[in-house]
């Protein structure tokens, strides 16, 4: 995956290197502006058995600050943000791959370098016994839960 | 002995008597003898399904799962118009959004289970769930809007459309917090297995549906432009998002 290009990050940015599950690295820029999650809405997107995003809708290119054409196709480790803990992202796959449903407060990464809260869910598409993708969808948390969940992310860094 | 048709338990009386037209539309057009019922809840409804006295519905989305995956319904169309939630405080609550709700506070809704898994999604951002709320069902979604001018609630769920279509009246004693916006899930009409050799013929003339003066105006009295053909991956991809929201 492409290292974030410093024309996308308005402001004062600082770099990481992320690691990312499947061994590559990705250099990213993140700021600290939240972008608050829409009222109303699912945040939807539906990805290859390898994780690469094959349907995403409007409210994801919304709050993912990319383009259509610059989402499908890519791994959904384009969000991944580096507050994220690694192990937060191994469960998960763990958990899908067996054929579960995964559920965690995820915080990820906009193009621009902010970041946005939700509530995922992410299941397998299982069709005549096989796993050929996997529905993530994504709701609006609550304060608590983000305040909790950045508590436990922080100390499992 | 007639085929069974029935539409899902929350349309009221004025819309029934639509369906009952389209029932007989449905009649000419498969040259079958089908019986238009109507069920006065989601569970009666459900246990005529568990019984096989059903063969065509219009389904909500949440039954569409069981009725896919468990009993071996398909889907033929959709009218696309996707179905939303609102959350609703009367208008003279103190409470101005959502996270403003607090534990303990009670919630009108029907025994529509899309709305109702809606409605509490739309909660979660207060903290709220059904552990920390009370639910008090109600028959239709204008006792819905009674409960609430009368106090009896704190909170309720409607339906959308039917939120829209309330009287002025009772619209200027509520106060809408929030109004979902998923685009994505919407009803559909589903063949049981006794009908699925007539599937396709059934989607042609769904189609062709609003190219006719009289099926135009059927389309219009049900408030929907046109049919659009469901396949099965459209299909199965709705249920897996319901699935997820069911989580």
């Amino acid at each position: 995956m492409q290292d974030m290009n410093p024309t996308d990050v308005p402001g004062d940015s600082r770099e990481v290197l992320l690691h990312l599950f499947d061994g590559t690295q990705r250099k990213v820029l993140i700021t600290d502006e939240e972008t608050p999650y829409p009222e109303g809405k699912l945040i939807v997107s539906r990805t290859d058995p390898e994780g690469r995003i094959t349907h995403c809708n409007q409210s994801f290119v919304d709050m993912s600050g990319y383009e259509e054409d610059e989402i499908i196709g890519q791994p959904h480790a384009l969000l991944r943000h580096p507050d994220m803990p690694a192990a937060a992202f191994k469960d998960l796959w763990e958990t899908v791959k067996e054929g579960k449903k995964w559920h965690g407060y995820v915080k990820n990464l906009r193009k621009d370098g902010g970041y946005y809260w939700v509530y995922a869910t992410v299941i397998p598409n299982v069709r005549n016994g096989e796993i050929v993708g996997y529905t993530s969808v994504r709701r609006k948390p609550s304060q608590k839960k983000i305040e909790d969940a950045i508590s436990t992310y922080a100390s499992m860094s | 002995m007639p085929y069974q048709f029935t539409v899902s338990p929350d349309f009221g009386p004025d819309q029934l008597a639509n369906w009952h037209i389209f029932n007989t539309w449905l009649q000419r057009q498969l040259a079958i003898d089908i019986h238009f019922e109507t069920f006065g809840s989601f569970d009666a409804q459900r246990q005529a399904i568990s019984e096989g006295k059903v063969d065509i519905i219009y389904a909500n989305p949440y039954d569409a799962s069981f009725l896919v995956r468990e009993k071996g319904f398909v889907a033929v169309a959709s009218p696309h118009h996707s179905d939303e939630t609102t959350v609703a405080v009367p208008a003279d609550s103190p409470v101005d959004s959502i996270e403003s709700l607090e534990a303990g506070c009670r919630i009108a809704q029907t025994d529509d289970p899309d709305i109702s898994m809606m409605g509490m999604i739309l909660l979660e951002p207060a903290d709220l769930h059904s552990g920390n709320t009370k639910t008090l069902v109600q028959d239709s979604y204008i006792q819905v809007a009674k409960a609430l001018i009368q106090n009896n609630a704190d909170v309720g769920f409607f339906l959308s459309d039917a939120y829209e279509g309330l009287s002025n009246l009772v619209k200027s004693q509520l106060k809408p917090l929030v109004s979902s916006d998923i685009q994505i899930v919407s009803h559909a009409l589903l063949l049981g297995p006794p009908l699925l050799d007539r599937r396709e013929e059934l989607q042609d003339r769904l189609q062709a549906m609003s190219e006719q003066p009289q099926g135009k105006n059927l389309l219009d009295s049900l408030g929907f432009k046109d049919w659009k053909p469901v396949d099965e991956e459209e299909m199965e991809f709705m249920i897996d998002l319901i699935d997820a929201l069911a989580a």
